[in-house]
C-alpha cells in the first residue's frame, strides 16, 4: 500500500471515531437531560428557601468548599430576587473537596436550630479563610459562625448525630443517581443546564418562569 | 542501497505512529473539553500547545518522508513530556499544589475522569508524550545507522 493511502486512511478512521464517540456520547447524555426523577430531587432534610407555593423550583447540589458554589450563590439569590414569590430553591449537599465532609456535618447541624441559611451563608462568605488549597479545615471554620447565632457546642455535638450522616450520605446517594459530578449543579423544575454558566442558568430559570406564569 | 531504504521505510513508519499518536491525543483532548465539556486546566492547556502542533507537523515531515522531522518535532514532545510528567506527579501529591500556577479556575489537581482506576488524563497524556519521544528516538537511530 502507498504510504499516503496508508495515511489518509488512518487519518479518516480517527476522524470517524471521534465523530462516532461524539454521536454516542450526545444521544447516551440528551436522553438524561430532559426530566431528573423528582423523589431523587428534594427529600424531608433538605431545607428550602422562598414560598413553598413558588411553582419555580431549584434544586442545587453544593460544596461548601467549592469556589464556583460560592460565586453562583448570590446570583441565584438575585434571580430569586427579580422574580419575587416565584422561585423557590433547596440546597443538597456533595462535599467533593477533601474535609468538606465535616463543614456539611456543621450545616446538617444548623438545620436543628433552625439556623441553616445564615450559617451557609457565613460558611460561603468566608470560604476563602477556611478553604485553604482546596482543602476544607473545619477547625478554621468555627470562628467564621460567631455572628450566625449559632450554640456552637450544640453543633458540635449533634454535627456526630447518625441522622446527620445518614441525611449527608443521602444526598450524596441522590447526587449520584443523577450524575451530579460537578458542582454546582442546578436543576430547575427537574430540568438541568445543558452546559454551565451564568447565563444559562438564568436561561433556564426564564424559560421555567415562562412556562409556569404564562 | 536496500538496506537503506529498508531503514527509511521503518524510520517512515515510526514517525507515522508518533502522528497517530498525536492526532489520537488531540481528539481526545478535544473530545473531552468540547463534547464532555470538561474544562482544561492550566497545565493540560500547557501540555496541548506542545501536542496539537505535532497533528500537522509530522505529515508536512512523512511526505516527502524527511528524517530531519525528528529533530523539528522532538523539542516540542521533550516539553510536553515533563509538563505532563509534572502533572502526574501533582496529581499524586508529589508536588504541592501551592507551587503550581493554578490558583483560579480549574484546579489541576482535581481529578476529573479515572478509567480503571488508574488512567486520569494527565496519566493518558504522560503515556502519550512518553511513547512519541520512544518512536521519535527510535526513528532518529534508525536513519542514522
Amino acid at each position: 500500500m502507498k504510504r499516503s493511502t496508508i495515511f489518509l486512511l488512518a487519518g479518516a478512521i480517527l476522524g470517524g471515531l471521534f465523530l462516532l464517540a461524539t454521536l454516542l456520547y450526545k444521544s447516551g447524555s440528551g436522553g438524561q437531560a430532559r426530566g431528573a426523577d423528582p423523589t431523587l430531587l428534594v427529600r424531608m432534610h433538605a431545607q428550602t428557601l422562598g414560598p413553598p407555593d413558588a411553582k419555580v423550583h431549584i434544586v442545587e447540589f453544593l460544596d461548601p468548599a467549592c469556589e464556583a458554589c460560592r460565586a453562583f450563590y448570590p446570583f441565584v439569590k438575585q434571580l430569586m430576587a427579580a422574580n419575587p414569590g416565584k422561585i423557590k430553591l433547596t440546597v443538597r449537599h456533595v462535599p467533593f473537596h477533601t474535609g468538606a465532609d465535616s463543614v456539611v456535618k456543621v450545616l446538617e447541624a444548623s438545620k436543628k436550630q433552625g439556623k441553616y441559611w445564615p450559617t451557609l451563608e457565613a460558611v460561603l462568605a468566608s470560604q476563602p479563610q477556611w478553604a485553604i488549597n482546596h482543602q476544607a479545615r473545619i477547625e478554621l471554620v468555627w470562628n467564621q459562625l460567631e455572628g450566625t447565632g449559632l450554640d456552637l457546642e450544640k453543633v458540635r455535638s449533634d454535627m456526630n448525630a447518625p441522622e446527620v450522616e445518614r441525611n449527608m450520605k443521602q444526598d450524596q446517594a441522590d447526587a449520584a443517581a443523577l450524575k451530579v459530578e460537578k458542582t454546582p449543579e442546578y436543576f430547575v423544575n427537574g430540568r438541568r443546564m445543558e452546559t454551565f454558566g451564568y447565563e444559562q442558568l438564568r436561561k433556564l430559570v426564564q424559560e421555567e418562569i415562562a412556562a409556569s406564569y404564562p | 542501497m536496500n538496506s537503506n531504504t529498508r531503514a527509511t521505510d521503518a524510520a517512515w513508519l515510526l514517525v507515522f505512529g508518533a502522528w497517530l499518536v498525536a492526532t489520537a491525543s488531540t481528539l481526545g483532548a478535544l473530545f473531552f473539553s468540547e463534547v464532555m465539556q470538561l474544562p482544561p486546566c492550566v497545565l493540560c492547556w500547557y501540555q496541548r500547545i506542545f501536542m496539537f502542533p505535532l497533528v500537522l507537523l509530522l505529515p508536512i515531515g512523512l511526505f516527502p518522508f524527511d528524517p530531519r522531522v525528528v529533530r523539528y518535532a522532538l523539542p516540542l514532545v521533550l516539553i510536553g513530556s515533563v509538563i505532563a510528567v509534572f502533572h502526574v506527579l501533582l496529581v499524586a501529591g508529589v508536588i504541592p499544589e501551592s507551587v503550581t500556577p493554578c490558583s483560579r479556575g480549574v484546579p489541576c489537581s482535581e481529578t476529573q475522569i479515572e478509567w480503571f482506576g488508574f488512567l486520569s488524563i494527565p496519566v493518558l497524556s504522560a503515556v502519550a508524550f512518553a511513547l512519541m519521544t520512544l518512536l521519535l528516538f527510535l526513528a532518529h537511530y534508525r536513519t542514522n545507522k
